[in-house]
C-alpha cells in the first residue's frame, strides 16, 4: 500500500483515488446541473437518475453482463425517454408538468425495481448498491490507463467529465440562449428541442456513469446543489459554471474527509456537505444572501431613525430656540426602543448632537446642517404635493414624512425649482 | 433621449423585393394560407387567410384569447399547424430564418437568469453565427451600438433583474435590432412599459420602417393603433379584417372582433377620434 504526504498529513493512495472519483462525479453533475437549475428542471435530473433503472436492468438482461457499454446505452435511452415522456404527457395529456414528470419517473423506477429483482435471481445486481453506491470500494477494481493503475470508476467518470466539459465549452452559446429564451433560439434555427434532449442525454449518461460507484443519492444532490449555490453567488453564467465546478470539487474533498473521520457513508456525507454549502450561500451571499439583506434593512431603519431624530430636534429648536431634555429625546427617537437608543448614542458619538448648558440635547453645527437638509426635503415635498399635485394640505404630512428619507440632493433642487414658495403649506419656512 | 437617424442606427436600407408583388405595388412579407391551430382539441385559430405588406408597421389586435400570440407563433413555426401553410417573402420559413427577428412577451423569459443587458443583446447575433461559433469583438460592438440606440448604453453591464420593466423591454428591442432582420415579429412590445419607453419604442419602430423593415406586432391598446401603425389585422379566432388602418380600423370591424366586449371607453375614444377628424 502506497502513502503520500499532503500538508503534513499522511494520505493513502486509496483515499486519493476515492476522492478523485467522487470529485469527477460531483464536477460532472455540477456542470450539467447548472443548466437544469436555470431551466427550472432540477427535478428532471432526479427523475432521470431514478428512471434509468429499468434501462440498466434491460441492458443487463440483454447483454448478460455488467460491462459499462450496454449499461450506458440502455440508461441513456431510458433517460431520454423519460424527458420525452414527461414533456409529451404534459402537452398531450393536459397534465401539469410536475405531475407528469412525477408519474413518469416513479413508474419507470418501479418497473426497474421489478426487472432488477428478476435479473438478480441469477446474479448480483443489488438495488441498494444503485441507490447508495460504494465509492469506498472503487480502489479495489483497478484498470491500467496510460500506464497508471487507476480505479475503473475513475477512468469512466473521467471520460464523462471530459465529455461534459467539452459539451459545455463547445455548445456554451446554444445552451445559454436555449435556457434563457427557447422561443427566440428556435426561430433562429438553434432548435431548443435538440439542445434540450442533448442536455438530457448528458444528464442520463452522467447519472449512469456515477451509479455504480457513487450511487444515485449523490448524483441527485450534485445535479442540483452546486448549480443552485453558484446561482446565488454570481450573476454571470460563465462564472456560475466555474463556481459550481469548484463548489462540487470542494464538497467531494471535505465530504470524504468528514466521512472518514465520522466513519459513515461517503456519498451521503458529500451530498450533505453540498447542501450545507447551499445553505451557507443562501445566508451569506453578498448580493442576495439573507444576512446581507438583513444588514441592508437594518442600515435603512437606522438611517430613517437618525433622520427622524434630526427632524425632531430641528423643529424643536426652530420653535423654542432651545433643545430637548435628554430623557424626552430618548423616548421620542425610534419609540425609545433598542434601535432608537443605539442611534441616539451613535449621534452623540459622531458629533451630530451635544449636551447643552442645562443638560438638554442640542444639534451641533454639523447636526444642524444635516437636519436642515432633511426638513428641507420634507417641506419641499409637502409644498409640491399641495401646490402641484393638488393634494389637500392637511394630508401632505404623512407622505412627506416617508419621502424625506429617499430624496437625493438633485431631487431636492429640482423640487425647489418647481415649488416657488419659500414656506410649506403649514406656513413654516423651507430651510 | 437622443435618437439618431436610421443610418447611425445601424439599420441599412434594403431594397424591397419586387418579385412577390402584392396590391398597389407594395411587396408581400407574410402569406398565411388557411391556417388552423389547436391546443389539444380546442381550436385557437380557425382557417386564417392573411397577406401582410412589406415595409409597414402591422398591428394584430383582438380580445383576450383571440389567438394573437398564437398567430405569431404559428407564422414562426413555434406551434404546429393543424392545417394550412405559411410563406415568408414567398419562401418557406426554414429558408428565411436569418431575415426574421422575434421579440417574445417579456414574461416568457426568466429575468433572474445570470446575464447582463449586453449579453442579452448579443444573443440577437447568435442566429447569423449559426451553431458553435462564438460571438466576436465585432458582434460585441454591434450589440453595444444597439443598446445605444434604445438609450440603454449605461446599463450594458447591469444584471437584467435590476432593470425596470420598461428598461427590460428596451433591452429586448435592442436585441431585435442586433438581429438586423428584414421582418420582425413582436409580442406585446408595449405591455407594461412606462411612457418614456413607449415613445422610445415607437421611435425605433418608425426608423425600422424608414429603413424598409416590416414589423408585425401584437398590440393591446386600441387607442394608439391609428397613431403607431399603418396596417391592422383584427382577429378573434377567425380573421375579422386585415388592411390599411384608415380603411380597416372602423367601428364596425372592431365591434365584430370584440363582439359585445368593446367597452364604452373604447367607443367614446373612437367617437372622439372620428369627431376630431382623426389623429
Amino acid at each position: 500500500m502506497s502513502w503520500h504526504t499532503i500538508g503534513g498529513y499522511e494520505v493513502r493512495a486509496d483515499d486519493l483515488w476515492t476522492v478523485a472519483t467522487a470529485a469527477a462525479c460531483s464536477v460532472s453533475c455540477g456542470l450539467v446541473g447548472c443548466f437544469l437549475v436555470l431551466r427550472r428542471l432540477s427535478l428532471l435530473g432526479d427523475a432521470i437518475s431514478h428512471a434509468i433503472l429499468p434501462g440498466l436492468a434491460i441492458a443487463f438482461m440483454v447483454s448478460g453482463s455488467r460491462s459499462p457499454g450496454p449499461m450506458l446505452v440502455g440508461a441513456m435511452a431510458v433517460g431520454v425517454l423519460t424527458a420525452l415522456l414527461s414533456s409529451g404527457l404534459s402537452r398531450w395529456g393536459r397534465v401539469p408538468a410536475d405531475s407528469s414528470m412525477g408519474v413518469v419517473f416513479t413508474t419507470l423506477f418501479a418497473v426497474g425495481v421489478i426487472l432488477i429483482s428478476f435479473a438478480a435471481r441469477d446474479v448480483d445486481l443489488d438495488p441498494g448498491c444503485v441507490l447508495y453506491g460504494s465509492v469506498e470500494m472503487t480502489p479495489l477494481d483497478l484498470v491500467p490507463v496510460l500506464g497508471v493503475e487507476m480505479p475503473r470508476a475513475l477512468a469512466f467518470l473521467g471520460v464523462v467529465l471530459l465529455v461534459n466539459t467539452a459539451a459545455v465549452v463547445v455548445f456554451y452559446k446554444e445552451l445559454k440562449i436555449v435556457c434563457f429564451d427557447p422561443y427566440l433560439a428556435t426561430t433562429m434555427g438553434i432548435s431548443a428541442a435538440a439542445v434540450h434532449y442533448g442536455l438530457m442525454t448528458l444528464v442520463a449518461a452522467t447519472s449512469v456513469a456515477s451509479f455504480e460507484s457513487v450511487g444515485s443519492i449523490l448524483v441527485v444532490a450534485m445535479l442540483v446543489a452546486p448549480g443552485a449555490t453558484a446561482h446565488l453567488l454570481t450573476d454571470r453564467l460563465s462564472r456560475m459554471l466555474w463556481i459550481a465546478a469548484g463548489v462540487a470539487a470542494l464538497a467531494a474533498v471535505v465530504g470524504y474527509a468528514m466521512a472518514v473521520a465520522l466513519d459513515t457513508s461517503v456519498a451521503g456525507m458529500i451530498a450533505t456537505v453540498a447542501l450545507g454549502q447551499f445553505v451557507l450561500a443562501a445566508l451569506a451571499s453578498p448580493g442576495q444572501g439573507i444576512i446581507a439583506k438583513q444588514v441592508r434593512r437594518l442600515g435603512l431603519a437606522a438611517r430613517i431613525c437618525r433622520e427622524d431624530a434630526l427632524g425632531i430636534l430641528f423643529r424643536c429648536q426652530e420653535n423654542a430656540g432651545g433643545g430637548l431634555s435628554a430623557r424626552e429625546f430618548r423616548s421620542r427617537v425610534g419609540g425609545g426602543g433598542a434601535l432608537g437608543r443605539a442611534v441616539v448614542r451613535w449621534m452623540r458619538w459622531v458629533g451630530l448632537v451635544e449636551a447643552g448648558a442645562r443638560g438638554e440635547v442640542r444639534l451641533t453645527s454639523r447636526g444642524l446642517e444635516e437636519s436642515s437638509r432633511v426638513v428641507r426635503g420634507h417641506r419641499l415635498w409637502e409644498s409640491y404635493l399641495a401646490s402641484r399635485a393638488g393634494v389637500d394640505p392637511s394630508r401632505v404630512h404623512e407622505p412627506a414624512h416617508r419621502a424625506e428619507h429617499y430624496l437625493s440632493d438633485s431631487m431636492r433642487d429640482r423640487l425647489q425649482d418647481e415649488v416657488k414658495e419659500r414656506s410649506d403649506p403649514h406656513g413654516r419656512e423651507i430651510p | 433621449m437622443k435618437l439618431a437617424g436610421p443610418e447611425a442606427a445601424g439599420i441599412h436600407a434594403r431594397a424591397a423585393v419586387p418579385a412577390a408583388a402584392g396590391r398597389a405595388g407594395v411587396g408581400v412579407s407574410v402569406e398565411v394560407h388557411d391556417v388552423t391551430v389547436a391546443y389539444g382539441r380546442k381550436p385557437v385559430l380557425w382557417d386564417v387567410d392573411l397577406v401582410l405588406p412589406e415595409g409597414r408597421l402591422v398591428a394584430i389586435v383582438g380580445p383576450n384569447g383571440a389567438g394573437k400570440s398564437t398567430l405569431l407563433k404559428a407564422i414562426l413555426g413555434l406551434v404546429p399547424l393543424a392545417s394550412g401553410r405559411v410563406t415568408i417573402f414567398g419562401e418557406p420559413l426554414r429558408r428565411v430564418r436569418r431575415e426574421i427577428g422575434y421579440v417574445p412577451q417579456r414574461e416568457t423569459v426568466d429575468w433572474d437568469f445570470p446575464i447582463d443587458a449586453l449579453g442579452v443583446v448579443l444573443m440577437g447575433r447568435y442566429g447569423r453565427l449559426g451553431w458553435i461559433r462564438r460571438p466576436g469583438r465585432a458582434d460585441r460592438e454591434a450589440a453595444r451600438e444597439c443598446l445605444r440606440q434604445v438609450g440603454m448604453e449605461d446599463f450594458a453591464g447591469r444584471q437584467i433583474s435590476q432593470l425596470s420593466g420598461g428598461q427590460q423591454q428596451r433591452v429586448f428591442l435592442a436585441r431585435a435590432l442586433a438581429q438586423d432582420a428584414r421582418l420582425y415579429f413582436m409580442d406585446e412590445p408595449f405591455a407594461g412599459v412606462d411612457a418614456a419607453t413607449e415613445t422610445a419604442i415607437v421611435e425605433v419602430l418608425r426608423r425600422m420602417r424608414e429603413a424598409g423593415r416590416t414589423v408585425v406586432a401584437v398590440h393591446h391598446d386600441l387607442q394608439t393603433v391609428p397613431e403607431y401603425f399603418d396596417h391592422v389585422v383584427l382577429l378573434n379566432m377567425r380573421l375579422v379584417a386585415s388592411g390599411p388602418v384608415e380603411a380597416t380600423f372602423t367601428r364596425e370591424n372592431l365591434q365584430r372582433a370584440y363582439g359585445g366586449r368593446l367597452t364604452l371607453l373604447d367607443e367614446a375614444a373612437e367617437a372622439i377620434r372620428r369627431g376630431g377628424g382623426g389623429a
